[in-house]
């Protein structure tokens, strides 16, 4: 039976009879495993390759049984049909059928470090940490040579200490763990902080952007979140006034509202004066707290109809329209800064079942 | 100005203001109110209008605040202000109401009115907490200035709820007396028309038990001292009184003077309403219906124009009704059909939230009186959010700053 597809962490169902019983991980880095501590190679590169071509092997099967090209089937193909063929209600998504490629599942392991005589390959071997340490000795490597080069330069007149800087902004540094991952090493978090150090020192010498390419392998990208938002279209009414439309949701409440342009603050909910329909202070604060914050507070009419669980969550609700709505009448700056104010954001709590 | 100097040195933190000329006093100046952040160089004459006869306020006045004599308060409205109106006089050590559009035209109407005639009934009616009965006050006031006698009755609810005290009426069976509530109102009603209470003679004989009654020709004061000291019978005092003054109003008599009648009901609602007091009969225990109490039963009299000579000013509360929803607010749905049809013909005055100008006047008085607290509501954006959280509804945004 072909391995390439994996049923369950838990169901060890799916193992052939020839090969020993194996421990199924996903992503290492993300459940902590300990890596070094799994010892020097469980599975032979050979059982890796086996099980790679088994992958390709199965993903043009896959391909065929939906019918799309095998050439120009991409991993969210994979994920797509996987899904469509065996759907399944579990809540936890990572107990759910999956098909990866193998060096994703099976996790990088360390091959054998010494020699059929028992003599290590790699000179650092009695470190214990022989990856890690021999990463530190590259940099410092690299800092010598930058240093040599500045000398160089010196001499030859040339020196100025304005050379073009490494763009830094949008990225961190690597986190502990993900190092430790690439390293297939543990490390403690002094090593770590040593590390980042030596980094930053090999940052700090102009010449730096000659190893630009060796220091954003360390960097991950972030990525900028406002663009995640989709603005709601601003539409015109036949008289040229502006209008948007949105909706929010708050623990079983929804909400829809219509912002118009040009108006004079007057809000109605449900065809009835928001003054009497929130009663409580506390829920008229919600609805006034995103055009506060825009600073565009006597500008709006807001037409709003709600359903749904309290009056508190309808309050909240009708907020998360608002802002909503509020996208289109705002710059790019200001949907940062509502971001970040905590205005877009979907409140995630909901009731909890009753336990005995 | 001296005034102006003075003023700028106690403000030092206005930012900028306007200058505004000041004429003599009373009137009022124009196009005032759109600046928003400035105590102004003369904060007494924005939003205040030193005019304290009601007689002569006009639409030049309209969002300024006249204060109310002290002994006027005492006199006038022994019971008769909203509660949390009391409290603001006794906080700020003065009472001051702001003048208003719906007023202004009752009190037109009541200038106006032909009082050889019927009386007319004004019902002022609006949302809740818009000023339905400060305007009520209000109107009583310019009566009271004109020499009227005062029949107020502060809030009418109160007579058919939360009475411990319920006695089956000495003079008819079938009927309950209220004796606190009666008494209660005696008292008040003295103080009011202390003036009348000797002028007015009783026009036929009453009699309350077998050994007590009040001839003929006795001083209203009599009548009303009866009741006060005999709690007993002092529900049938009140329809005493009430019949006497119906009689009387019109000056028909050959009394020492013609007077006016101002009758003033707040809370009129309850006179057609239900009732939450119970009534033990011996079967079983059920609700009191209006017309079995002595108290409603008179007063619905009052309400009828078979009299002449005066004015019945009335106004509708939803917040002490009972068995209402809280959005009833016209006056068919308070008062019910048996209501609508008692009070019919009526002039309906409609009360709102305060406009801009009003909401900028009452914004104005709170900061002199130094009510608002809170740096930031002295700020222009602090100020958008109370008119946000109000919607310029007078008692919300009284309830609002009473905690900034």
């Amino acid at each position: 039976m072909p391995l390439w597809l994996i049923v369950s962490a838990t169901m060890d169902a799916v193992s052939s009879v020839k090969l020993p019983v194996r421990q199924i991980y996903v992503s290492s880095s993300l459940w902590k495993k300990n890596l070094a501590a799994a010892g020097p190679q469980k599975f032979t590169q050979e059982f890796i390759d086996k099980q790679v071509e088994e992958f390709e092997v199965g993903k043009r099967h896959l391909a065929n049984m939906m019918e799309e090209d095998p050439e120009t089937f991409t991993q969210e193909d994979i994920d797509r049909s996987i899904a469509y063929l065996f759907p399944s209600g579990l809540f936890e998504k990572r107990a759910r059928p999956f098909m990866k490629h193998p060096e994703e599942i099976f996790p990088k392991q360390t091959a054998i470090q010494w020699d059929a005589k028992g003599r290590p390959f790699h000179f650092l071997f009695y470190t214990g940490k022989q990856s890690y340490y021999s990463l530190l000795h590259d940099v410092y490597e690299k800092i010598l040579a930058i240093e040599r080069h500045q000398d160089k330069m010196r001499n030859k007149g040339l020196f100025t200490s304005d050379t073009k800087q490494i763009l830094l902004t949008g990225s961190r540094w690597l986190l502990k763990e993900e190092i430790e991952e690439n390293l297939v090493e543990n490390i403690s978090d002094q090593d770590y902080m040593r590390l980042i150090q030596l980094m930053e020192k090999l940052l700090s010498m102009p010449y730096c952007s000659l190893e630009k390419e060796f220091i954003l392998k360390f960097r991950k990208q972030l990525e900028v979140q406002s663009s995640k938002y989709e603005i709601p279209a601003l539409q015109y009414d036949p008289q040229g006034v502006a209008f948007s439309v949105a909706d929010g949701r708050r623990k079983t409440a929804k909400a829809s509202i219509t912002l118009r342009d040009s108006g004079s603050g007057n809000i109605t909910i449900n065809g009835r004066n928001y003054l009497h329909y929130f009663p409580v202070l506390q829920n008229r604060v919600q609805l006034m707290f995103p055009l506060l914050f825009v600073g565009m507070m006597g500008r709006f009419d807001i037409e709003g109809s709600v359903e749904g669980s309290g009056h508190s969550a309808q309050a909240g609700a009708l907020r998360l329209a608002i802002s909503r709505a509020l996208l289109s009448f705002v710059s790019e700056g200001e949907v940062e800064k509502m971001r970040q104010a905590g205005l877009l954001t979907a409140d995630p709590r909901i009731r909890e079942r009753k336990k005995p | 100005m001296n005034l102006h100097k003075l003023s700028s040195r106690l403000c030092p933190t206005v930012s900028k203001f306007r200058h505004l000329h000041i004429q003599s006093s009373g009137q009022q100046l124009e196009a005032v109110a759109v600046e928003t952040e400035s105590t102004e160089p003369n904060p007494l004459s924005v939003f205040r209008t030193s005019e304290q006869n009601p007689t002569y306020h006009s639409e030049r006045h309209t969002g300024q605040y006249y204060t109310l004599p002290p002994a006027h308060i005492q006199k006038l409205f022994p019971h008769g202000l909203p509660p949390r109106f009391q409290l603001q006089i006794k906080t700020f050590n003065e009472g001051c109401v702001m003048v208003r559009p719906p007023v202004l035209e009752l009190i037109s109407y009541l200038k106006k009115a032909d009082y050889s005639k019927p009386p007319l009934r004004y019902i002022l009616y609006g949302d809740i907490g818009t000023g339905k009965s400060m305007s009520l006050s209000h109107a009583l006031h310019y009566c009271y200035t004109q020499g009227w006698l005062i029949v107020h009755i502060p809030d009418a609810h109160l007579w058919v709820k939360n009475c411990k005290e319920l006695l089956p009426s000495s003079s008819r069976p079938s009927r309950f007396d209220q004796p606190i509530q009666a008494s209660q109102w005696l008292k008040n009603f003295k103080i009011t028309n202390e003036g009348f209470l000797s002028k007015i003679k009783t026009t036929q004989q009453y009699v309350w038990t077998k050994r007590e009654s009040t001839e003929k020709g006795q001083p209203l004061g009599v009548l009303v001292d009866q009741g006060v000291n005999r709690m007993k019978s002092s529900s049938d005092v009140v329809g005493a009184v009430l019949r006497e003054l119906r009689l009387q109003a019109g000056g028909t008599t050959e009394g020492e003077g013609a007077f006016k009648l101002a009758v003033a009901v707040d809370g009129v609602n309850a006179l057609w309403g239900k009732t939450s007091l119970k009534k033990e009969d011996r079967t079983m225990v059920c609700w009191c219906k209006p017309e079995e109490l002595t108290l409603i039963h008179n007063l619905r009299k009052m309400m009828k124009n078979n009299w002449s000579g005066g004015a019945i000013l009335t106004a509708l509360s939803q917040t002490g009704s009972l068995f209402k929803p809280q959005s009833a607010y016209l006056p068919s749905e308070l008062l019910g059909e048996e209501g609508f049809d008692n009070m019919e013909p009526f002039v309906p005055v409609s009360v709102s939230n305060y406009n801009e100008k009003e909401f900028e006047s009452c914004y104005l008085y709170y900061l002199e009186r130094n009510w608002l607290q809170h740096p930031h509501s002295r700020s222009e954006e602090g100020k958008k959010e109370l008119i946000f959280l109000s919607n310029k509804n007078p008692s919300i945004l009284e309830r609002l700053c009473a905690f900034l």
